[in-house]
């Protein structure tokens, strides 16, 4: 099922669909997040703000962010 | 020179660059060393064992945002601010990316613990050409969380050497000048020079080529060619993250991944259910240690005990001998009431009366009674008067503001080492998005709490110029720094709870309405949050103590100077009669709207040159506790001392520096005379 990532479930893995294209998109490739790669969801904030893992990282994405990043649960 | 060019090239869109112009400008060829590495990795502490200097060091993303230039044997070495790639998506990068493409040597320090994110910036690095040696950091970890890294193959596969390093315990730092002299060119994939081959005859060198290819504008424009294109961009990146993925994947044994205590402490504190409790009991027990045990109890046995009654005491009566003085000895009950006086005239100074003066130092000796002096000669009472440019300033300076500021820099070294402020800032980022910021911009707000010139540059760190100007006005406008709060917090003891209350209502208010206001005013839009969070631990006290030192020595420094100049300049105003002119022109403002007493508007003449000083102004006052709030209200919002005007202008350009310089008199004086036709 698809969906975007502000509205992923805390403590589930997820599989990464689409990025947003342009600077952001690198930007995450850099951290090791990429298209079909997958993450651990370790927080879902009530605003829409998620924290993910990937190994050891944990990264904070914004609800700006995060809506614009589709996702495959 | 080639490396000027590029400096020279890039420089056009200002300030960061200015230092890295310098630095470059002066190193001679073959032995120039740069340190590079992910954000947070443990550069600045290798730089400061190599050089043998003083950089700070926090557990937080982004401690580092210019470059400093140290020596280290024959080699020039250059710490950096921490990028996860070599390209110019904000400040921060083009600085590194500059000083990388000059260096004739990397030496790329990464984290063992997150090989996946930190080896991409070492491949890229390689894949430019230069001669790197990666130091494997945080080994100590490693050992810790059972993790096994394959050292070797890790270098095999690199085409470079892998040294094992703990920049905290130095171990392997015995290498250093090993890893120096053995940098070399690493594996470079044949497809890829394939790719750069007509770039690269065009620009001379491999890393340019690469960078272009990957869309650097500045430096496409300066060979005079078009930058790459975002596919070709993205291909490359995804080719990158692809190589590493493969060579992590054969690298790297999975660790036993312990549910460690500070793991679990860090996640409940980015949720706010759990998480704004821990913001509650941190700012509760920050509030006993600063606002009750030290600016309390300390500054009052160090202020009255040691500033007064020895120091200003023994300076006053030596000084005493020798010109006109009429003393006033107040006796005094347990509780500080003066239960008796004895007044002393020496019109001749004390040494021409030595019975009376020895009876003066009888009676004055015993603890619990208060000396006042009173000079006749006016350049006497300029120097060592109540207000006296060397026993109020240094009583000030040492016995009042020194304990509370080294207070500051010790609780805040604990916020940035624990790795609690990038949570924080994830905590508060939906909230901060109302007031067009994202959960970064905690960062340099909480860092003005210590130093608002210091917060100011760090808003360097954040992703949008309309950002930065947002929380630089926020600064500027409302962030009391460490030695203003200091003061307000003493004058606050004063007034009470409710006074308290109204202070930090208008406050909050006048920055919720100030950011909005911006938000929906300044155009553009501003980026979303994308940070990678620091594993939580306990400070180590030994940087603790050094980070605190440092700053408190640099913030005194810094603050004594302008401090005597403050002092001097009224003392010359109120001796030349000109102190009673601004009072009479302020007077409408200061009586009338702010309904404050008329010497109230020296405070403002201090204030000018620190804030924090225009708030001592208000000490020797007789104020109700509303005349206090609404003192400490307008001083609050009043303009930022010189330095943060300097460094604001240096950051922002003049135009927006003058402009929130000069909003902030209006904002003061409003806001203030608001609150007083209220309450007063
Ligand atoms: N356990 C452990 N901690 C380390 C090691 N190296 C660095 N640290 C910690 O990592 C944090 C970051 O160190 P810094 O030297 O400020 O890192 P930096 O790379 O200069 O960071 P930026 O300037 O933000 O890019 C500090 O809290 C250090 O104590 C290490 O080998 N082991
Ligand atoms: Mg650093």
């Amino acid at each position: 099922m698809n969906n975007t990532l502000d509205k992923a479930k805390k403590g589930t893995y997820i599989t990464v669909r689409s990025l947003p294209q342009g600077l952001l998109k690198v930007q995450l490739i850099r951290l090791g997040i990429t298209e079909g790669s997958k993450v651990y969801c370790l927080e879902r904030l009530p605003g829409g703000t998620v924290v993910l893992q990937k190994s050891r990282q944990e990264i904070a994405i914004g609800y700006d962010l995060a809506k614009k990043i589709t996702i495959e649960n | 020179m080639k490396s000027d060019t590029i400096i020279n090239k890039s420089h056009n869109d200002c300030h960061p660059h200015l230092l890295v112009k310098e630095v470059l400008s002066s190193a001679s060829g073959g032995n120039k060393v740069v340190l590079a590495g992910n954000p947070n990795v443990g550069k600045s502490l290798f730089f400061n064992y190599l050089s043998g200097m003083y950089v700070d060091v926090s557990n937080f993303p982004g401690t580092t945002i210019s470059i400093t230039k140290g020596t280290y044997k024959d080699y020039e070495i250059f710490d950096t601010p921490g990028v996860y790639g070599v390209s110019s998506f904000n400040d921060e990068e083009k600085v590194a990316r500059d000083i990388i493409l000059s260096g004739d040597i990397v030496l790329n320090v990464v984290n063992a613990l997150h090989l996946e994110r930190d080896l991409f910036l070492t491949m890229q690095l390689i894949e430019m050409g230069k001669k790197v040696t990666v130091f494997l950091n945080f080994s100590d970890e490693v050992k810790k969380r059972k993790l096994k890294i394959d050292t070797k193959r890790l270098s095999e596969l690199l085409g470079v050497e892998v040294i094992e390093t703990s920049a905290v315990t130095r171990s392997g730092f015995d290498k250093l000048e090993y890893a120096i002299q053995n940098a070399r060119e690493g594996n470079q994939s044949p497809e890829l020079h394939h790719l750069l081959h007509n770039t690269l005859n065009r620009v001379g060198t491999q890393a340019e080529a690469l960078i272009i290819l990957e869309g650097d504008e500045i430096i496409a424009e300066k060979h005079g060619i078009e930058p790459g294109t975002a596919d070709q961009r993205e291909a490359i990146y995804i080719n990158r993250r692809n190589t590493v993925n493969e060579i992590v994947s054969e690298v790297e044994f999975e660790d036993s991944r312990k549910g460690e205590f500070f793991n679990k402490l860090g996640r409940l504190s980015v949720n706010p259910v759990t998480g704004l409790p821990i913001l509650a009991f941190v700012l509760v027990l920050v509030y006993f240690f600063i606002g009750d045990f030290i600016s309390q109890r300390v500054v009052k046995y160090t202020e009255t005990t040691l500033g007064k009654g020895e120091f200003e005491y023994h300076v006053k009566s030596f000084v005493g001998k020798f010109t006109p003085v009429d003393i006033k000895v107040d006796f005094q009950d347990d509780n500080g009431n003066t239960v008796s006086t004895k007044d002393f005239s020496f019109p001749q100074g004390l040494n021409n009366d030595i019975q009376k003066a020895s009876e003066f130092k009888r009676v004055s000796a015993p603890h619990g009674t208060s000396t006042s002096f009173e000079f006749k000669n006016p350049f006497v009472k300029l120097f060592f008067g109540e207000f006296g440019i060397i026993t109020m300033t240094i009583t000030y300076l040492l016995f009042l503001l020194l304990p509370l500021v080294a207070a500051f820099y010790f609780v805040m070294a604990l916020l940035e080492d624990s790795g609690y402020l990038p949570r924080l800032a994830t905590m508060l980022d939906r909230s901060l998005n109302k007031l067009g910021l994202n959960g970064r911009a905690v960062i340099p707000l909480i860092l003005g709490f210590g130093c608002v010139t210091m917060a100011t540059i760090t808003t360097r760190l954040l992703g949008t110029e309309r950002e930065k100007t947002i929380v630089t006005a926020i600064l500027q406008f409302v962030i009391p720094c460490s030695a203003q709060l200091a003061v307000i917090a003493v004058l606050m003891s004063m007034a009470g709870a409710v006074p308290f209350t109204i202070y930090v209502v208008t406050i909050l208010t006048v920055l919720i309405v100030l950011s909005t206001l911006l938000n929906r005013f300044l155009p553009g839009e501003s980026s979303p949050l994308l940070i990678d969070l620091p594993s939580m631990k306990l400070p180590r006290l030994d940087n603790i103590f050094k980070k605190m030192f440092y700053r408190t020595y640099g913030f005194m420094k810094e603050a004594s100077f302008w401090f005597f100049v403050g002092a001097l300049g009224v003392g010359i105003m109120e001796l030349t009669g000109l102190l009673t002119v601004w009072q009479n022109i302020l007077e409408p403002f200061t009586t009338l709207w702010l309904k404050l007493p008329k010497e109230a508007a020296n405070a403002f003449v201090m204030g000018m040159v620190r804030r924090d000083f225009g708030a001592a102004g208000l000490f020797h006052l007789t104020l109700s506790p509303m005349q206090i709030t609404v003192a400490i209200t307008t001083i609050t919002l009043f303009v930022p001392c010189i330095a943060s005007f300097v460094i604001m202008l240096k950051e922002r350009g003049w135009k927006q520096g003058l402009i929130i310089w000069s909003g902030t008199w209006v904002f003061a004086f409003l806001i203030g005379g608001i609150i007083s036709q209220i309450f007063i």
